[in-house]
């Protein structure tokens, strides 16, 4: 389903990604590790299509299709979801309006009749129940004024909405309580299939537990330094990203 | 700046037709007249080189060959009916080209202790009661060009606890005739203590008529009284549009100005607000959107001359092409006016980068015990948001017209006159880049 190969990005002059090559395929979960600067989420946000990220070298195919050359709007119609890790606040959209915008955008590409207002509600207001938000969220402006948590359940109402094809969640356990962790990984479960595959970008392994993973990789130093099952994930927790990471970045901490 | 011989004559030869058709009596009225005129002969338009009308660039308007209609233009009810509201409105006053015209108008019972009807008529009837009112220090020049030859405007006055609860409409229309044709619209809403009400006034033409309008509201609130007034500005696209706004409030009265400028090649809106009565509430919230070439200009004034008064400014610019927009508030506490709070922000949103936006905010503050903030920005839209909406699925120019409507919409979100919020809304809609998100939302609330 996507696939990803000798991936180089930059912002700016600095270079973050320094050759990546990844593949995922449908129906898998894949974990995406590693210290804070290691570009886990820069490698999101490229997938996503972020302009302010420049891919210097390498390439990424999506079902086959050059992601590269999509916009953003594109790729989210072919099927590609972020989960933001700092959702924006966008003050006089309303919240309704705005995920009803996103899932005619995709329903009309897929061929899809277009819902209106009332079709929409209906539909969606089992999924907000799932997500456990309140429904009067939706009324709200989009995130604006949300605390911490109601803006990653947005999110994985967005999610559950749109059913993308591949989802990638960016430190979507950033900042969460354990309820609103189990919550959001039961939304993420939902989606699980054999169709679909979904990257869960972390830090920790905590949400691992309640989101198992089929691969783990270990980014360090814009590079996979070490693939593996889920017990890469739980010898992390065991024994920290030291032992990991790539020569340059241990030499990088050391001359801290 | 010194008038051109031909503009001189030109004035002067309107001034003679509006005080030989009657504009010359009472006498006090003449004399306003007279020292106006005076006042204006002398001082001529405004010059680039004075501060308050640097950005303002007013030699294509000083050129201009125009003529106060004779008889007034024609109009029928189907050109006015667009211009109210869908839900139907009690009382309507309808001008055309500066003179009002009954036939077109509806006024329907109004409370006892509320008279609404032409200030011409007012004047006419000697009222002598109303010479303070006119004797109010100039503003500007314009200010004194419209003394000198306003032939007619809405008289409205309150008495004390008189509540109208349906807006007062005031529709201002200006003719596409084959000469340029001006109008010097002048109103006079007077609200006794504890009165309350709402006035709509719409100013629009069609847009190949290079018209000049040059309006001026005069609003005294009393004590406690409740004032809400709208400026919708839908000039046609060639014309110049200026507009003042004035307004004295009383002892805990509550005004609130809203306004809207969507036409003309060149607007100027200046209010002017005084709070002379303590604990006094303003609210000046205004709207201003400029395309192709337009210049829109807003100079907002907030005096501060009692104690414990609040004022709250929120000016939203939104401009495209190579619109100019232009934005001074001043605000001035007076030594007395210890306890004010009073904010101010002006927000400017440049579509395209050929757009240009000034904003300039000036405090004077003489009294020690204040709260005063502004701020000011120009900017273009947040890439953050806009990459957020892309990342769902929505195409950028739907994205970017969405924000701006968003955007805009802060400022539209205060007018509590529902019908009139949409109204400004609907041309809003029509008025961005990409209307598709804005339209939908207007269905759906619809």
């Amino acid at each position: 389903m996507l696939k990803i190969e000798n991936l180089h990005a930059a912002i700016g002059d600095r270079t973050i990604l320094r050759g990546i090559d990844l593949s995922v395929r449908a129906g898998e979960v894949h974990a995406i590790m590693g210290p804070n600067g290691s570009g886990k989420s820069t490698l999101a946000n490229v997938i996503a299509g972020r302009d302010t990220y420049h891919v210097t070298e390498g390439t990424i195919l999506f079902e086959g299709r050059d992601l590269l050359a999509m916009p953003p709007e594109e790729r989210a119609k072919e099927g590609i979801f972020l989960a933001f890790q700092h959702p924006v606040e966008i003050p006089g959209v309303s919240n309704l309006h705005f995920l009803k915008s996103a899932l005619n955008a995709v329903r009309k590409h897929r061929g899809l009749q277009e819902l209106d207002v009332l079709e929409f509600r209906d539909a969606v207001r089992e999924r907000v129940r799932l997500v456990e938000m309140e429904e009067e969220l939706l009324l709200r402006s989009v995130n604006d004024g949300f605390s911490g948590g109601e803006k990653k359940r947005n999110e994985i109402l967005q999610m559950a909405i749109l059913e993308p094809r591949l989802a990638i969640l960016d430190e979507t356990d950033s900042g969460l309580d354990i309820d609103a962790l189990k919550v959001v990984a039961a939304g993420v479960n939902r989606l699980r299939g054999p169709e679909r595959a979904i990257v869960v970008v972390t830090h920790y392994q905590r949400l691992l537990n309640h989101i198992v993973p089929d691969f783990v990789h270990v980014l360090s130093d814009g590079r996979i330094v070490r693939s593996g099952g889920r017990d890469l994930a739980l010898e992390l927790e065991e024994r920290g990203y030291g032992w990991v990471q790539a020569p340059e970045a241990r030499g990088a901490e050391v001359r801290q | 700046m010194t008038l051109a011989a031909a503009t001189r004559d030109r004035y002067l030869s309107a001034y003679d037709r509006v005080t030989g058709n009657g504009g010359r009596r009472p006498a006090w009225m003449r004399r306003l007249r007279d020292e106006a005129l005076t006042r204006f002969l002398e001082s001529g338009f405004p010059a680039a080189k004075e501060e308050d009308w640097k950005y303002t660039p007013l030699a294509s308007l000083e050129g201009g060959e125009f003529e106060l209609t004779p008889s007034g233009g024609t109009l029928s009810p189907g050109d006015v009916a667009p211009l109210l509201p869908r839900e139907g409105a009690a009382n309507v006053l309808v001008f055309l080209d500066g003179r009002y015209r009954r036939e077109l108008s509806a006024q329907n019972a109004l409370p006892p202790g509320a008279h609404l009807g032409s200030l011409a008529e007012a004047i006419s009837g000697e009222l002598d009661g109303l010479v303070p009112y006119f004797s109010r220090a100039p503003l500007n020049p314009f200010t004194d060009l419209n003394t000198m030859l306003m032939e007619d405007g809405a008289f409205l006055h309150l008495g004390k606890d008189t509540e109208i609860a349906e807006p007062v409409h005031l529709l201002f229309l200006s003719s596409s005739a084959e000469r340029p044709v001006m109008s010097h619209p002048r109103n006079l809403v007077i609200a006794g203590e504890n009165s309350r009400v709402t006035i709509v006034e719409r100013y629009a033409g069609r847009g190949e008529a290079g018209y000049f309008v040059n309006s001026m509201t005069d609003i005294v609130a009393g004590r406690n009284s409740a004032v809400t007034h709208y400026r919708i500005q839908e000039d046609g696209d060639a014309a110049w549009s200026v507009a003042t706004l004035r307004s004295r409030q009383g002892e805990g009265s509550r005004f609130a100005a809203h306004s809207a400028s969507f036409g003309a090649k060149l607007s100027r809106y200046d209010i002017h607000a005084v709070l002379d009565g303590e604990r006094a509430e303003c609210l000046l919230n205004g709207l201003y959107l400029g395309k192709v070439r337009q210049h829109a200009d807003h100079f907002v004034t907030v005096d501060h001359a009692m104690p414990s008064g609040s004022s709250r400014e929120y000016f939203h610019g939104v401009l495209r092409d190579q619109a100019r927009g232009v934005f001074r508030g001043r605000v001035i506490v007076r030594r007395d006016a210890q306890g004010t709070d009073a904010r101010q922000t002006n927000r400017n949103l440049l579509l395209s980068k050929d757009t240009e936006a000034d904003s300039r905010p000036q405090l004077e503050i003489h009294a020690d015990d204040v709260k005063c903030t502004h701020g000011a920005t120009v900017g273009t839209l947040d890439e953050e948001q806009l990459f957020y909406l892309r990342s769902r699925g929505i195409d950028v120019e739907s994205a970017k017209g969405l924000l701006t409507w968003a955007f805009a919409g802060e400022v539209l979100r205060r007018f509590d006159l529902p019908g009139i919020r949409r109204t400004v809304e609907s041309k809003l809609a029509s008025w961005l880049p990409d209307s598709r998100g804005a339209r939908e939302i207007l269905r759906e609330t619809g």
